[in-house]
Protein backbone atom coordinates (compact mmCIF):
# COMPACT_ATOMS: atom_id res chain seq x y z
CA UNK A 1 0.00 0.00 0.00
CA UNK A 2 1.43 3.26 -1.12
CA UNK A 3 -1.17 5.53 -1.75
CA UNK A 4 -1.58 6.23 1.82
CA UNK A 5 1.70 8.55 1.16
CA UNK A 6 0.01 11.63 -0.16
CA UNK A 7 -2.82 12.70 2.87
CA UNK A 8 0.19 11.63 5.15
CA UNK A 9 0.45 14.69 7.85
CA UNK A 10 3.55 16.70 7.42
CA UNK A 11 3.26 16.84 3.43
CA UNK A 12 1.48 20.38 3.04
CA UNK A 13 2.04 20.15 -1.08
CA UNK A 14 0.67 16.52 -1.85
CA UNK A 15 -2.29 16.86 1.32
CA UNK A 16 -3.02 19.87 -0.71
CA UNK A 17 -2.75 18.53 -4.21
CA UNK A 18 -5.19 16.07 -3.16
CA UNK A 19 -7.33 17.99 -1.35
CA UNK A 20 -7.90 20.24 -4.29
CA UNK A 21 -7.91 17.39 -6.82
CA UNK A 22 -11.93 17.57 -7.56
CA UNK A 23 -11.59 21.26 -8.58
CA UNK A 24 -8.13 20.27 -11.04
CA UNK A 25 -10.14 17.64 -12.19
CA UNK A 26 -13.00 19.69 -12.93
CA UNK A 27 -11.25 22.78 -14.70
CA UNK A 28 -8.75 20.80 -16.29
CA UNK A 29 -10.41 17.64 -18.11
CA UNK A 30 -13.11 18.90 -20.33
CA UNK A 31 -11.11 22.24 -20.91
CA UNK A 32 -7.94 19.88 -21.83
CA UNK A 33 -10.17 17.53 -23.57
CA UNK A 34 -12.14 20.17 -25.93
CA UNK A 35 -8.62 21.77 -26.55
CA UNK A 36 -6.82 18.23 -27.18
CA UNK A 37 -9.37 17.28 -29.59
CA UNK A 38 -9.23 20.32 -31.69
CA UNK A 39 -5.38 20.52 -32.12
CA UNK A 40 -4.92 16.44 -32.64
CA UNK A 41 -7.90 16.17 -35.11
CA UNK A 42 -7.07 19.12 -36.98
CA UNK A 43 -3.59 17.41 -37.11
CA UNK A 44 -4.49 14.27 -38.19
CA UNK A 45 -7.10 15.54 -40.89
CA UNK A 46 -4.57 17.14 -42.19
CA UNK A 47 -1.38 14.33 -41.78
CA UNK A 48 -4.21 12.24 -43.47
CA UNK A 49 -5.02 14.12 -46.60
CA UNK A 50 -0.89 13.62 -46.96
CA UNK A 51 -1.37 9.75 -47.10
CA UNK A 52 -2.19 7.51 -50.19
CA UNK A 53 -6.03 6.50 -47.61
CA UNK A 54 -8.55 4.85 -49.43
CA UNK A 55 -10.75 2.56 -47.63
CA UNK A 56 -9.08 3.08 -44.05
CA UNK A 57 -6.46 5.51 -43.01
CA UNK A 58 -2.87 4.24 -43.80
CA UNK A 59 0.52 5.75 -43.43
CA UNK A 60 2.96 6.99 -46.46
CA UNK A 61 3.24 9.95 -47.95
CA UNK A 62 1.64 11.07 -51.52
CA UNK A 63 2.85 14.78 -50.74
CA UNK A 64 -0.23 17.23 -52.30
CA UNK A 65 -1.42 14.42 -54.79
CA UNK A 66 -4.49 14.27 -53.12
CA UNK A 67 -4.98 17.95 -53.40
CA UNK A 68 -4.02 17.90 -57.01
CA UNK A 69 -6.53 15.42 -57.75
CA UNK A 70 -9.34 17.20 -55.60
CA UNK A 71 -8.71 20.60 -57.68
CA UNK A 72 -8.45 18.55 -61.06
CA UNK A 73 -12.08 17.33 -60.20
CA UNK A 74 -15.23 18.35 -61.89
CA UNK A 75 -17.01 18.05 -58.94
CA UNK A 76 -14.96 20.27 -56.63
CA UNK A 77 -14.56 22.74 -59.34
CA UNK A 78 -17.92 23.11 -59.80
CA UNK A 79 -18.69 23.54 -55.72
CA UNK A 80 -15.78 25.99 -55.62
CA UNK A 81 -17.59 27.83 -58.21
CA UNK A 82 -20.95 27.30 -56.57
CA UNK A 83 -19.59 28.82 -53.57
CA UNK A 84 -17.90 31.96 -54.69
CA UNK A 85 -21.62 32.72 -56.57
CA UNK A 86 -23.51 31.37 -53.35
CA UNK A 87 -21.39 33.12 -51.05
CA UNK A 88 -21.06 36.59 -52.49
CA UNK A 89 -24.94 36.58 -53.72
CA UNK A 90 -26.13 35.15 -50.02
CA UNK A 91 -24.01 37.51 -48.44
CA UNK A 92 -24.84 40.84 -50.31
CA UNK A 93 -28.47 40.29 -50.66
CA UNK A 94 -29.20 38.77 -46.47
CA UNK A 95 -26.95 41.50 -45.18
CA UNK A 96 -29.00 44.53 -48.14
CA UNK A 97 -32.36 42.53 -46.36
CA UNK A 98 -31.11 42.51 -42.60
CA UNK A 99 -29.98 46.37 -43.14
CA UNK A 100 -33.22 47.11 -44.53
CA UNK A 101 -35.76 45.38 -41.88
CA UNK A 102 -33.60 46.84 -39.52
CA UNK A 103 -34.13 50.35 -40.76
CA UNK A 104 -38.15 50.15 -41.33
CA UNK A 105 -38.18 48.29 -37.82
CA UNK A 106 -36.46 51.28 -36.33
CA UNK A 107 -39.04 54.01 -37.40
CA UNK A 108 -40.76 53.30 -34.32
CA UNK A 109 -43.07 51.15 -36.04
CA UNK A 110 -46.16 49.55 -33.80
CA UNK A 111 -46.04 45.71 -33.20
CA UNK A 112 -42.17 45.84 -33.56
CA UNK A 113 -41.73 42.83 -31.22
CA UNK A 114 -43.98 40.52 -33.18
CA UNK A 115 -42.26 41.61 -36.35
CA UNK A 116 -38.76 41.14 -35.13
CA UNK A 117 -40.45 37.50 -33.87
CA UNK A 118 -41.56 36.67 -37.11
CA UNK A 119 -38.16 38.03 -38.82
CA UNK A 120 -36.19 35.56 -36.93
CA UNK A 121 -37.99 32.62 -36.22
CA UNK A 122 -36.33 30.67 -39.40
CA UNK A 123 -33.13 30.42 -36.99
CA UNK A 124 -34.59 28.47 -34.67
CA UNK A 125 -35.51 25.75 -36.99
CA UNK A 126 -33.19 23.32 -38.73
CA UNK A 127 -31.60 23.86 -42.20
CA UNK A 128 -33.10 20.36 -42.92
CA UNK A 129 -36.59 21.93 -41.88
CA UNK A 130 -36.07 24.42 -44.54
CA UNK A 131 -34.54 22.90 -46.68
CA UNK A 132 -37.15 20.60 -47.12
CA UNK A 133 -39.84 23.44 -47.02
CA UNK A 134 -38.65 25.26 -50.08
CA UNK A 135 -37.59 21.92 -52.05
CA UNK A 136 -41.76 21.94 -51.96
CA UNK A 137 -42.66 25.62 -52.65
CA UNK A 138 -39.87 25.89 -55.15
CA UNK A 139 -40.65 22.30 -57.41
CA UNK A 140 -42.36 23.69 -60.04
CA UNK A 141 -44.79 20.53 -60.34
CA UNK A 142 -46.03 21.02 -56.67
CA UNK A 143 -45.22 24.82 -55.28
CA UNK A 144 -45.66 28.16 -56.49
CA UNK A 145 -44.84 27.58 -60.15
CA UNK A 146 -48.38 25.21 -59.68
CA UNK A 147 -50.30 27.44 -58.06
CA UNK A 148 -49.93 30.38 -60.68
CA UNK A 149 -50.61 28.07 -63.53
CA UNK A 150 -53.57 26.62 -61.84
CA UNK A 151 -55.03 30.25 -60.76
CA UNK A 152 -55.32 30.38 -64.51
CA UNK A 153 -51.36 32.03 -65.58
CA UNK A 154 -50.61 29.03 -67.57
CA UNK A 155 -47.35 30.84 -69.44
CA UNK A 156 -46.17 31.25 -65.66
CA UNK A 157 -42.45 29.79 -65.22
CA UNK A 158 -40.40 29.78 -62.11
CA UNK A 159 -38.42 26.47 -62.70
CA UNK A 160 -34.75 27.36 -61.18
CA UNK A 161 -35.05 23.65 -58.90
CA UNK A 162 -34.99 21.65 -62.13
CA UNK A 163 -32.58 24.40 -64.09
CA UNK A 164 -29.22 23.44 -64.33
CA UNK A 165 -27.82 27.01 -64.55
CA UNK A 166 -30.51 28.85 -61.78
CA UNK A 167 -30.64 25.81 -59.34
CA UNK A 168 -27.97 27.21 -56.96
CA UNK A 169 -29.98 30.53 -56.75
CA UNK A 170 -32.82 28.46 -54.76
CA UNK A 171 -30.25 27.86 -52.04
CA UNK A 172 -29.82 31.43 -52.08
CA UNK A 173 -33.40 32.50 -51.51
CA UNK A 174 -33.60 29.64 -48.75
CA UNK A 175 -30.73 30.70 -46.86
CA UNK A 176 -31.64 34.59 -47.34
CA UNK A 177 -34.77 33.51 -45.60
CA UNK A 178 -33.51 31.47 -42.88
CA UNK A 179 -30.35 34.07 -42.02
CA UNK A 180 -31.11 37.60 -43.08
CA UNK A 181 -33.57 37.94 -39.50
CA UNK A 182 -29.65 37.61 -38.08
CA UNK A 183 -28.50 40.58 -39.87
CA UNK A 184 -31.21 42.35 -38.90
CA UNK A 185 -30.70 41.75 -35.57
CA UNK A 186 -27.38 42.80 -35.33
CA UNK A 187 -28.03 45.91 -37.66
CA UNK A 188 -30.74 46.84 -35.29
CA UNK A 189 -28.43 46.70 -32.45
CA UNK A 190 -26.39 49.01 -34.34
CA UNK A 191 -28.67 51.55 -35.11
CA UNK A 192 -29.96 51.48 -31.45
CA UNK A 193 -26.34 52.74 -30.61
CA UNK A 194 -25.93 55.40 -32.73
CA UNK A 195 -25.67 58.93 -30.55
CA UNK A 196 -28.84 60.76 -30.19
CA UNK A 197 -27.31 63.89 -29.94
CA UNK A 198 -25.49 63.88 -32.67
CA UNK A 199 -28.85 63.14 -34.36
CA UNK A 200 -30.71 66.18 -33.38
CA UNK A 201 -27.91 68.14 -34.10
CA UNK A 202 -28.28 67.45 -37.81
CA UNK A 203 -32.12 67.83 -37.58
CA UNK A 204 -31.23 71.71 -35.88
CA UNK A 205 -29.10 72.06 -38.72
CA UNK A 206 -32.27 71.36 -40.91
CA UNK A 207 -30.78 68.02 -42.12
CA UNK A 208 -34.00 65.33 -43.99
CA UNK A 209 -33.82 61.99 -42.61
CA UNK A 210 -32.61 60.67 -45.97
CA UNK A 211 -29.50 63.07 -45.24
CA UNK A 212 -28.76 61.94 -41.55
CA UNK A 213 -29.09 58.26 -42.54
CA UNK A 214 -26.56 58.21 -45.35
CA UNK A 215 -24.21 60.77 -44.38
CA UNK A 216 -24.33 59.49 -39.89
CA UNK A 217 -26.31 56.26 -39.23
CA UNK A 218 -25.26 54.32 -42.33
CA UNK A 219 -21.50 55.53 -41.44
CA UNK A 220 -21.19 54.00 -38.11
CA UNK A 221 -22.64 50.58 -38.64
CA UNK A 222 -19.29 49.78 -41.28
CA UNK A 223 -17.84 47.67 -38.15
CA UNK A 224 -21.52 46.24 -38.00
CA UNK A 225 -21.68 44.85 -41.60
CA UNK A 226 -17.86 43.40 -41.42
CA UNK A 227 -18.83 41.49 -38.84
CA UNK A 228 -22.51 40.80 -40.65
CA UNK A 229 -20.73 39.41 -43.82
CA UNK A 230 -17.85 37.34 -42.26
CA UNK A 231 -20.41 35.22 -40.10
CA UNK A 232 -22.79 34.80 -42.95
CA UNK A 233 -19.47 33.94 -44.92
CA UNK A 234 -18.16 31.32 -42.26
CA UNK A 235 -21.82 29.97 -43.14
CA UNK A 236 -21.81 29.80 -46.50
CA UNK A 237 -18.16 28.24 -46.84
CA UNK A 238 -19.89 25.23 -44.52
CA UNK A 239 -23.16 24.83 -45.68
CA UNK A 240 -24.14 21.23 -46.00
CA UNK A 241 -27.50 20.38 -44.59
CA UNK A 242 -29.60 23.09 -46.32
CA UNK A 243 -28.86 21.73 -50.02
CA UNK A 244 -28.64 18.18 -49.01
CA UNK A 245 -32.66 18.69 -48.35
CA UNK A 246 -33.24 21.31 -50.81
CA UNK A 247 -31.31 19.95 -53.84
CA UNK A 248 -28.98 17.25 -52.22
CA UNK A 249 -26.64 19.01 -55.13
CA UNK A 250 -28.56 18.87 -58.11
CA UNK A 251 -30.21 18.67 -61.04
CA UNK A 252 -26.91 16.47 -61.53
CA UNK A 253 -24.23 18.25 -59.71
CA UNK A 254 -25.24 21.38 -60.07
CA UNK A 255 -25.52 22.83 -56.78
CA UNK A 256 -22.21 20.69 -55.76
CA UNK A 257 -20.73 22.78 -52.51
CA UNK A 258 -17.51 22.24 -51.27
CA UNK A 259 -19.11 20.14 -47.95
CA UNK A 260 -21.06 18.03 -49.91
CA UNK A 261 -17.79 17.44 -52.06
CA UNK A 262 -16.22 16.04 -48.23
CA UNK A 263 -18.71 13.77 -47.27
CA UNK A 264 -19.06 12.37 -50.53
CA UNK A 265 -15.37 11.50 -50.92
CA UNK A 266 -14.80 10.51 -47.44
CA UNK A 267 -18.07 8.33 -46.71
CA UNK A 268 -19.78 7.60 -50.55
CA UNK A 269 -16.35 6.62 -52.28
CA UNK A 270 -14.41 5.89 -49.22
CA UNK A 271 -11.33 7.78 -50.62
CA UNK A 272 -10.07 9.50 -47.04
CA UNK A 273 -7.15 10.99 -48.24
CA UNK A 274 -8.54 12.66 -50.84
CA UNK A 275 -11.60 13.75 -48.73
CA UNK A 276 -9.60 14.50 -45.77
CA UNK A 277 -7.68 17.07 -48.69
CA UNK A 278 -10.85 19.22 -49.48
CA UNK A 279 -11.86 19.33 -45.67
CA UNK A 280 -8.09 21.11 -45.62
CA UNK A 281 -9.25 23.07 -48.46
CA UNK A 282 -12.12 24.23 -47.06
CA UNK A 283 -10.15 25.05 -44.24
CA UNK A 284 -8.17 27.54 -45.96
CA UNK A 285 -10.91 29.03 -47.75
CA UNK A 286 -12.25 29.87 -44.08
CA UNK A 287 -8.69 30.74 -43.39
CA UNK A 288 -8.90 33.73 -46.32
CA UNK A 289 -11.99 35.12 -44.67
CA UNK A 290 -11.08 34.56 -41.12
CA UNK A 291 -7.78 36.25 -40.72
CA UNK A 292 -8.00 39.27 -42.26
CA UNK A 293 -11.07 39.39 -40.01
CA UNK A 294 -8.87 38.78 -37.23
CA UNK A 295 -5.90 41.26 -38.49
CA UNK A 296 -9.06 44.20 -38.68
CA UNK A 297 -10.08 43.41 -34.89
CA UNK A 298 -6.89 43.67 -33.82
CA UNK A 299 -6.36 46.82 -34.99
CA UNK A 300 -9.87 48.51 -34.29
CA UNK A 301 -9.23 47.07 -30.98
CA UNK A 302 -5.51 48.50 -30.63
CA UNK A 303 -7.20 52.20 -31.99
CA UNK A 304 -9.78 51.88 -28.99
CA UNK A 305 -7.29 51.56 -26.27
CA UNK A 306 -5.33 53.86 -27.57
CA UNK A 307 -8.73 56.34 -28.33
CA UNK B 1 -37.50 60.89 -39.54
CA UNK B 2 -38.62 59.53 -35.94
CA UNK B 3 -42.13 61.75 -35.92
CA UNK B 4 -45.48 60.23 -35.68
CA UNK B 5 -48.72 60.57 -37.27
CA UNK B 6 -50.16 58.85 -40.41
CA UNK B 7 -47.90 61.06 -43.27
CA UNK B 8 -47.93 58.64 -46.39
CA UNK B 9 -44.43 57.73 -46.01
CA UNK B 10 -45.85 55.94 -42.61
CA UNK B 11 -48.17 54.15 -44.58
CA UNK B 12 -45.36 52.70 -47.03
CA UNK B 13 -43.17 51.76 -44.24
CA UNK B 14 -46.26 49.65 -42.65
CA UNK B 15 -46.91 47.80 -46.13
CA UNK B 16 -43.64 47.16 -46.93
CA UNK B 17 -42.89 45.58 -43.20
CA UNK B 18 -46.00 43.78 -43.45
CA UNK B 19 -45.80 42.06 -46.80
CA UNK B 20 -42.13 41.23 -45.71
CA UNK B 21 -43.31 39.80 -42.65
CA UNK B 22 -46.47 37.67 -44.45
CA UNK B 23 -43.45 36.77 -47.20
CA UNK B 24 -41.66 35.58 -43.86
CA UNK B 25 -44.43 33.85 -42.38
CA UNK B 26 -45.72 31.51 -45.71
CA UNK B 27 -43.66 29.08 -45.70
CA UNK B 28 -44.53 27.83 -42.40
CA UNK B 29 -48.59 28.67 -42.89
CA UNK B 30 -47.99 26.63 -45.97
CA UNK B 31 -46.44 23.53 -44.12
CA UNK B 32 -49.30 23.70 -41.43
CA UNK B 33 -51.95 24.01 -43.89
CA UNK B 34 -50.61 21.11 -45.48
CA UNK B 35 -50.14 19.03 -42.53
CA UNK B 36 -54.21 18.69 -42.53
CA UNK B 37 -54.77 18.30 -46.01
CA UNK B 38 -54.22 14.40 -47.54
CA UNK B 39 -51.84 13.65 -49.91
CA UNK B 40 -54.28 12.69 -52.79
CA UNK B 41 -55.82 16.22 -52.00
CA UNK B 42 -52.57 17.40 -52.31
CA UNK B 43 -51.27 15.52 -55.10
CA UNK B 44 -54.28 16.97 -57.27
CA UNK B 45 -53.90 20.48 -56.86
CA UNK B 46 -50.37 21.96 -55.70
CA UNK B 47 -48.61 22.02 -52.27
CA UNK B 48 -50.41 25.84 -51.64
CA UNK B 49 -53.92 25.54 -50.69
CA UNK B 50 -56.81 25.75 -48.27
CA UNK B 51 -57.65 21.93 -46.18
CA UNK B 52 -60.65 20.82 -48.31
CA UNK B 53 -60.91 18.41 -44.97
CA UNK B 54 -59.29 18.42 -41.78
CA UNK B 55 -56.83 15.42 -42.64
CA UNK B 56 -55.72 15.41 -38.72
CA UNK B 57 -54.74 11.55 -39.47
CA UNK B 58 -51.73 13.04 -40.82
CA UNK B 59 -50.25 13.80 -37.38
CA UNK B 60 -51.02 10.14 -36.04
CA UNK B 61 -49.34 8.81 -39.74
CA UNK B 62 -46.50 10.92 -39.06
CA UNK B 63 -45.76 10.49 -35.44
CA UNK B 64 -46.10 6.31 -35.61
CA UNK B 65 -47.33 5.42 -38.64
CA UNK B 66 -45.54 5.98 -41.92
CA UNK B 67 -42.25 3.44 -42.70
CA UNK B 68 -38.74 4.27 -43.63
CA UNK B 69 -37.29 1.06 -44.66
CA UNK B 70 -38.89 -1.94 -42.91
CA UNK B 71 -39.31 -0.48 -39.94
CA UNK B 72 -42.75 1.30 -39.82
CA UNK B 73 -42.74 3.22 -36.47
CA UNK B 74 -43.29 7.17 -37.39
CA UNK B 75 -41.04 9.60 -36.34
CA UNK B 76 -41.65 8.76 -32.97
CA UNK B 77 -38.34 6.82 -32.18
CA UNK B 78 -36.05 9.28 -33.65
CA UNK B 79 -37.90 12.52 -32.09
CA UNK B 80 -36.61 9.87 -28.77
CA UNK B 81 -33.18 9.43 -30.18
CA UNK B 82 -33.06 13.75 -30.78
CA UNK B 83 -34.39 14.11 -27.04
CA UNK B 84 -31.74 11.53 -25.47
CA UNK B 85 -29.25 13.07 -27.29
CA UNK B 86 -30.16 16.73 -27.29
CA UNK B 87 -31.06 16.61 -23.77
CA UNK B 88 -28.13 15.29 -21.98
CA UNK B 89 -25.81 17.30 -24.35
CA UNK B 90 -27.33 20.17 -23.28
CA UNK B 91 -26.93 19.66 -19.25
CA UNK B 92 -23.01 18.84 -19.65
CA UNK B 93 -21.57 21.08 -22.16
CA UNK B 94 -23.80 24.10 -19.79
CA UNK B 95 -22.65 22.53 -16.57
CA UNK B 96 -18.79 22.06 -17.76
CA UNK B 97 -19.12 25.17 -19.44
CA UNK B 98 -20.20 27.02 -16.46
CA UNK B 99 -17.35 26.02 -14.45
CA UNK B 100 -14.97 26.18 -17.38
CA UNK B 101 -15.48 29.50 -17.93
CA UNK B 102 -15.78 30.52 -14.14
CA UNK B 103 -12.33 29.11 -13.83
CA UNK B 104 -11.14 30.67 -16.60
CA UNK B 105 -12.48 34.63 -15.80
CA UNK B 106 -12.45 34.54 -12.04
CA UNK B 107 -10.26 31.89 -10.73
CA UNK B 108 -6.97 32.31 -12.76
CA UNK B 109 -4.89 29.33 -13.24
CA UNK B 110 -1.16 29.17 -15.11
CA UNK B 111 -2.23 28.56 -18.84
CA UNK B 112 -5.51 29.67 -18.49
CA UNK B 113 -5.44 32.22 -21.46
CA UNK B 114 -3.70 29.53 -23.61
CA UNK B 115 -6.03 26.83 -23.41
CA UNK B 116 -9.12 29.54 -23.20
CA UNK B 117 -7.36 30.39 -26.75
CA UNK B 118 -6.90 27.34 -28.19
CA UNK B 119 -10.92 26.20 -27.12
CA UNK B 120 -12.34 29.10 -28.66
CA UNK B 121 -11.27 28.06 -32.17
CA UNK B 122 -13.79 25.45 -32.02
CA UNK B 123 -16.05 28.17 -32.73
CA UNK B 124 -14.47 28.40 -36.23
CA UNK B 125 -13.15 24.79 -36.97
CA UNK B 126 -15.13 23.33 -39.80
CA UNK B 127 -17.02 19.87 -38.94
CA UNK B 128 -15.28 18.60 -41.66
CA UNK B 129 -12.17 18.98 -40.15
CA UNK B 130 -13.65 16.64 -37.48
CA UNK B 131 -15.26 14.09 -39.04
CA UNK B 132 -12.55 11.56 -39.66
CA UNK B 133 -10.95 11.33 -36.33
CA UNK B 134 -14.38 11.13 -34.65
CA UNK B 135 -15.33 8.24 -36.79
CA UNK B 136 -12.03 6.58 -36.06
CA UNK B 137 -12.21 7.25 -32.17
CA UNK B 138 -15.98 6.21 -31.89
CA UNK B 139 -15.11 3.21 -33.62
CA UNK B 140 -12.52 2.83 -30.77
CA UNK B 141 -13.99 3.15 -28.04
CA UNK B 142 -17.48 1.12 -29.33
CA UNK B 143 -19.62 4.19 -29.44
CA UNK B 144 -20.13 4.34 -32.99
CA UNK B 145 -23.55 4.32 -34.40
CA UNK B 146 -24.62 5.11 -30.69
CA UNK B 147 -26.91 7.88 -29.13
CA UNK B 148 -23.82 8.18 -26.37
CA UNK B 149 -21.35 8.80 -29.08
CA UNK B 150 -23.60 11.55 -30.01
CA UNK B 151 -23.81 12.91 -27.03
CA UNK B 152 -20.10 12.68 -25.84
CA UNK B 153 -19.52 14.98 -29.36
CA UNK B 154 -21.74 17.80 -28.66
CA UNK B 155 -21.11 17.51 -25.22
CA UNK B 156 -17.22 18.05 -26.17
CA UNK B 157 -17.83 20.73 -29.30
CA UNK B 158 -20.50 22.60 -27.26
CA UNK B 159 -17.96 23.25 -24.76
CA UNK B 160 -15.98 26.01 -26.99
CA UNK B 161 -19.80 27.75 -27.16
CA UNK B 162 -20.19 27.43 -23.32
CA UNK B 163 -16.84 28.41 -22.24
CA UNK B 164 -17.08 31.56 -24.42
CA UNK B 165 -20.57 32.57 -23.15
CA UNK B 166 -20.42 31.85 -19.30
CA UNK B 167 -16.55 33.48 -19.33
CA UNK B 168 -17.87 36.83 -20.58
CA UNK B 169 -20.55 36.75 -18.43
CA UNK B 170 -18.52 35.78 -15.37
CA UNK B 171 -15.80 38.62 -16.43
CA UNK B 172 -18.11 41.53 -15.65
CA UNK B 173 -18.15 39.64 -11.77
CA UNK B 174 -16.07 42.16 -9.27
CA UNK B 175 -12.75 39.88 -8.24
CA UNK B 176 -13.41 41.48 -4.87
CA UNK B 177 -16.49 39.50 -4.46
CA UNK B 178 -14.30 35.93 -4.76
CA UNK B 179 -11.50 37.39 -3.02
CA UNK B 180 -13.44 37.64 0.41
CA UNK B 181 -14.59 34.91 -0.28
CA UNK B 182 -11.42 33.02 -0.28
CA UNK B 183 -9.90 34.91 2.76
CA UNK B 184 -13.29 33.36 4.47
CA UNK B 185 -11.86 29.92 3.44
CA UNK B 186 -14.06 28.96 0.77
CA UNK B 187 -13.56 26.77 -2.24
CA UNK B 188 -13.54 26.43 -5.45
CA UNK B 189 -16.88 24.57 -5.61
CA UNK B 190 -18.07 26.47 -2.47
CA UNK B 191 -17.54 29.83 -4.12
CA UNK B 192 -19.40 28.74 -7.50
CA UNK B 193 -22.18 26.89 -5.87
CA UNK B 194 -23.19 29.99 -3.17
CA UNK B 195 -21.87 33.06 -5.25
CA UNK B 196 -21.32 32.57 -9.23
CA UNK B 197 -24.15 29.75 -9.96
CA UNK B 198 -27.14 32.28 -7.90
CA UNK B 199 -26.15 35.35 -10.44
CA UNK B 200 -25.97 32.79 -13.32
CA UNK B 201 -29.44 32.69 -14.55
CA UNK B 202 -29.25 35.02 -17.75
CA UNK B 203 -26.55 33.80 -19.07
CA UNK B 204 -27.29 29.77 -18.26
CA UNK B 205 -30.72 29.96 -19.91
CA UNK B 206 -28.91 31.60 -22.80
CA UNK B 207 -26.50 28.76 -22.80
CA UNK B 208 -29.41 26.09 -22.53
CA UNK B 209 -31.10 27.62 -25.48
CA UNK B 210 -28.38 27.85 -28.02
CA UNK B 211 -26.88 24.43 -26.80
CA UNK B 212 -30.40 22.94 -27.82
CA UNK B 213 -31.51 24.96 -30.48
CA UNK B 214 -27.99 23.49 -32.39
CA UNK B 215 -27.50 19.86 -31.13
CA UNK B 216 -31.59 19.37 -31.86
CA UNK B 217 -30.76 21.04 -35.48
CA UNK B 218 -27.36 19.35 -35.66
CA UNK B 219 -27.59 16.88 -39.24
CA UNK B 220 -24.35 16.25 -40.44
CA UNK B 221 -22.63 13.95 -37.25
CA UNK B 222 -26.33 12.39 -36.93
CA UNK B 223 -25.92 10.98 -40.57
CA UNK B 224 -22.57 10.38 -40.84
CA UNK B 225 -21.98 8.23 -37.36
CA UNK B 226 -25.38 7.29 -36.75
CA UNK B 227 -27.65 4.69 -39.36
CA UNK B 228 -31.17 3.17 -39.21
CA UNK B 229 -32.94 3.51 -36.00
CA UNK B 230 -30.44 5.40 -34.25
CA UNK B 231 -30.65 8.63 -36.37
CA UNK B 232 -31.91 11.88 -35.34
CA UNK B 233 -34.61 13.35 -36.20
CA UNK B 234 -32.94 15.93 -38.94
CA UNK B 235 -31.33 12.38 -40.19
CA UNK B 236 -34.52 10.38 -39.91
CA UNK B 237 -36.68 13.84 -42.25
CA UNK B 238 -34.47 13.28 -44.73
CA UNK B 239 -34.31 9.29 -45.17
CA UNK B 240 -38.37 9.88 -45.28
CA UNK B 241 -38.20 12.06 -48.25
CA UNK B 242 -35.78 9.48 -49.68
CA UNK B 243 -38.01 6.37 -48.73
CA UNK B 244 -41.37 7.91 -49.68
CA UNK B 245 -39.87 10.13 -53.42
CA UNK B 246 -41.71 7.42 -55.38
CA UNK B 247 -45.11 7.88 -54.18
CA UNK B 248 -44.57 11.08 -52.00
CA UNK B 249 -47.04 11.56 -49.37
CA UNK B 250 -47.29 15.64 -49.21
CA UNK B 251 -49.55 15.73 -46.01
CA UNK B 252 -47.50 13.13 -44.08
CA UNK B 253 -44.59 14.77 -44.83
CA UNK B 254 -45.71 17.97 -43.95
CA UNK B 255 -47.08 16.85 -40.51
CA UNK B 256 -43.62 14.97 -40.06
CA UNK B 257 -41.69 18.40 -40.70
CA UNK B 258 -43.85 20.43 -38.17
CA UNK B 259 -43.38 18.06 -35.20
CA UNK B 260 -39.65 17.85 -35.97
CA UNK B 261 -39.43 21.46 -35.98
CA UNK B 262 -41.85 22.09 -33.00
CA UNK B 263 -39.52 21.52 -30.10
CA UNK B 264 -37.07 24.33 -31.20
CA UNK B 265 -40.02 26.50 -32.02
CA UNK B 266 -41.79 25.95 -28.55
CA UNK B 267 -38.23 27.40 -27.32
CA UNK B 268 -37.61 30.43 -29.69
CA UNK B 269 -41.46 31.56 -28.60
CA UNK B 270 -40.58 31.06 -25.06
CA UNK B 271 -37.25 32.49 -24.86
CA UNK B 272 -37.06 34.62 -27.63
CA UNK B 273 -35.14 37.14 -25.90
CA UNK B 274 -32.33 35.18 -24.49
CA UNK B 275 -32.34 33.34 -28.00
CA UNK B 276 -31.57 36.72 -29.69
CA UNK B 277 -28.93 37.09 -26.81
CA UNK B 278 -27.11 33.96 -27.52
CA UNK B 279 -27.16 34.85 -31.58
CA UNK B 280 -25.92 38.00 -31.26
CA UNK B 281 -23.62 37.27 -28.09
CA UNK B 282 -21.96 34.13 -30.07
CA UNK B 283 -21.54 36.97 -33.63
CA UNK B 284 -19.69 39.18 -31.21
CA UNK B 285 -17.30 36.62 -30.61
Amino acid sequence: MTNAVSIRPGRPVATELVRRLPEYLMIWVPLLLSAAHLVSFSLWTIWISFTPSTLIPVSGWVGLRNYSAVAASRNWQIAFDNLLLFGSAFVVLSAATGLVLAILLDQRIRGENVLRSIFLYPLAVSFVVTGTVWSWLLNPGLGIQKLVHDLGWTTFKFDWLIDRDMAIWTIVIAAIWQSSGFAMALFLAGLRSVDADIIKAAQIDGAGPVRIYRRIILPSLWPITITVVVIQLQFAISTFDLVRALTNGGPGIATQLPALVVYDLMFQRSLLGRGAAAAVLMLLILLAVLLPYAAWRYVQQRRAAHA
Amino acid sequence: MRDRGFAPGRILIYLAVSLIAAAWLAPLVVVVLNSLRSNEEIAQASMIGWPQHWAWNNYVVAWSGFCVAETCAGIRPYMLNSALVTIPATIFSTLLGAIAGYAVSLWRFRGDNWIYGIVTLGLFLPQQMRLLPWTVVLRDIGLINTLTGLVLIHTIQGLSFTTLFCRNYYVAIPHELIRAARIDGAGFFRIFWRIILPLSGPILIVTVIWQFTHIWNEFLYGVTFTTGQQQPVTAALIALSAAVADIPQHGVQSAAVIIAALPTLLIYLLGGKYFVRGLTAGAVK
